[in-house]
């Protein structure tokens, strides 16, 4: 008789290696009268019940847990840009560089289904970049994060732009080691947006509302988006601005410089 | 579309622990507030586990109700959604209690074969 568990098969001696983190229980069958004759009858059988109590991102969290250990060994200041596809995440990023790159070392690693067109974007402003082409994928994973970073090679005391893939949805189940995700929305979106897409907006710490220079243009109540996203998340740093006449881009260029300056992490 | 991701990552853990073992069950824990939709995980999880050990495992979802406590007054309340307000003092201040969990809890192999 197996010593493992009492059934009448031999186990390969590589089956009995116990895992790390996990226990397991020998499956304790009904008493013989209560169970269908065929499966008494059956030999080797019998089942294992394995409790694994395990995270089913907890790989994800795993490396992104080490990115941002990464990041805050050398002062780099990663922030994971989320928004729905064309709120102007690569405009706001572009006019960001433009305005920063001279003064602040930044690098940028693009997330985009398919096509290197928003990495050849940023590197027309003179600013590294890394483009990462999830294939199917609806977002970045950390694991993708940590390979773009290898190849990047952020300088210390430096700003990390990850434009995740656009999707207000699944980019906020990945944790990818930032400090902060900025979700960007715009003007020409329902003002309800933060309503329809909580998690999002929940997970996110600053919310820039872009192509304010569209507003007059829109029937877009401003007041009532934003009084929707802190019902929401009622601690959102928001910066109303634009990224076209760069209104309002100046708070926005504050806080970079004030949180890369305060080498502390920001949390939600 | 994420719970395809999501999928790939439970027959991929199970798979490992399952030492070269036919997996015949598994047991998820999935909160109401995790963003994750268990019909889709349902319908992704025979096309990830073709082909592996878990192939055929039968899957079963336990679905936590989410909770909250307001920061503000104290109060604990169910929240059936991750946004909502205090339903005694009407503060947006909630914090989750539970209801975001995504675990697997165990799985059933068949020992020998």
């Amino acid at each position: 008789m197996c010593v493992t568990c009492g059934c009448n098969g031999t186990h390969d001696a590589a089956d009995d290696r116990p895992a790390a983190g996990f226990a397991r229980v020998p499956f304790r069958p009904a008493p013989a009268a209560a169970r269908p004759a065929t499966a008494a009858s059956l030999p080797g059988r019998d089942t294992h019940i394995v409790r694994l109590e395990t995270q089913i991102l907890g790989k994800n969290q795993a490396i992104a847990d080490r990115n941002r250990r990464h990041f805050e060994a050398r002062n780099i200041l990663a922030l994971n840009l989320v928004s729905s596809p064309g709120a102007g995440k690569t405009t706001l990023l572009e006019r960001t560089l433009t305005d920063l790159g001279a003064a602040l070392s930044i690098g940028v690693i693009e997330g985009d289904q398919a096509t290197s067109n928003d990495a050849e974007r940023i590197r027309a402003t003179g600013v590294k970049a890394v483009q990462i082409n999830t294939g199917t994928g609806c977002h970045l994973e950390a694991d993708m994060v940590e390979h773009a970073v290898e190849s990047l090679q952020p300088a210390a005391d430096s700003l990390l732009l990850i434009e995740n893939v656009g999707n207000l949805v699944c980019p906020a189940l990945f944790d990818l080691g930032e400090q902060a995700k900025v979700v960007i929305f715009s003007v020409t979106e329902g003002e309800d947006k933060p309503l329809k897409y909580p998690h999002m907006f929940r997970a996110a710490s600053v919310l820039l509302l872009s192509k304010l220079d569209l507003l007059p243009h829109t029937r877009f109540d401003a007041e009532r988006a934003l009084a929707n996203a802190h019902a929401v998340n009622p601690g959102l740093t928001a910066f109303p601005l634009s990224a076209y006449t760069g209104a309002g881009m100046d708070a926005w260029y504050s806080w970079l410089r004030h949180k890369i300056g305060l080498r502390t992490p920001i949390g939600p | 579309m994420h719970e395809l991701s999501i999928c790939r990552s439970i027959v991929a853990i199970v798979a490992e622990r399952a030492l070269g073992q036919r997996v015949t069950r598994v047991r998820l824990e999935i909160g109401r507030l995790a963003a994750v939709l268990p019909d889709a995980i349902r319908f992704c999880f025979d096309v990830c586990a073709a082909g592996t050990p878990v192939a055929g495992a039968e899957l079963e979802i336990d679905e936590i109700p989410g909770r909250a406590a307001c920061d503000a007054c104290g109060l604990e309340l169910a929240l059936a959604v991750p946004v909502g307000r205090c339903s005694g003092c009407g503060s947006a201040n909630l914090r989750v209690l539970c209801g975001r969990e995504l675990n697997i809890k165990e799985m059933e192999t068949e020992a020998c074969v």
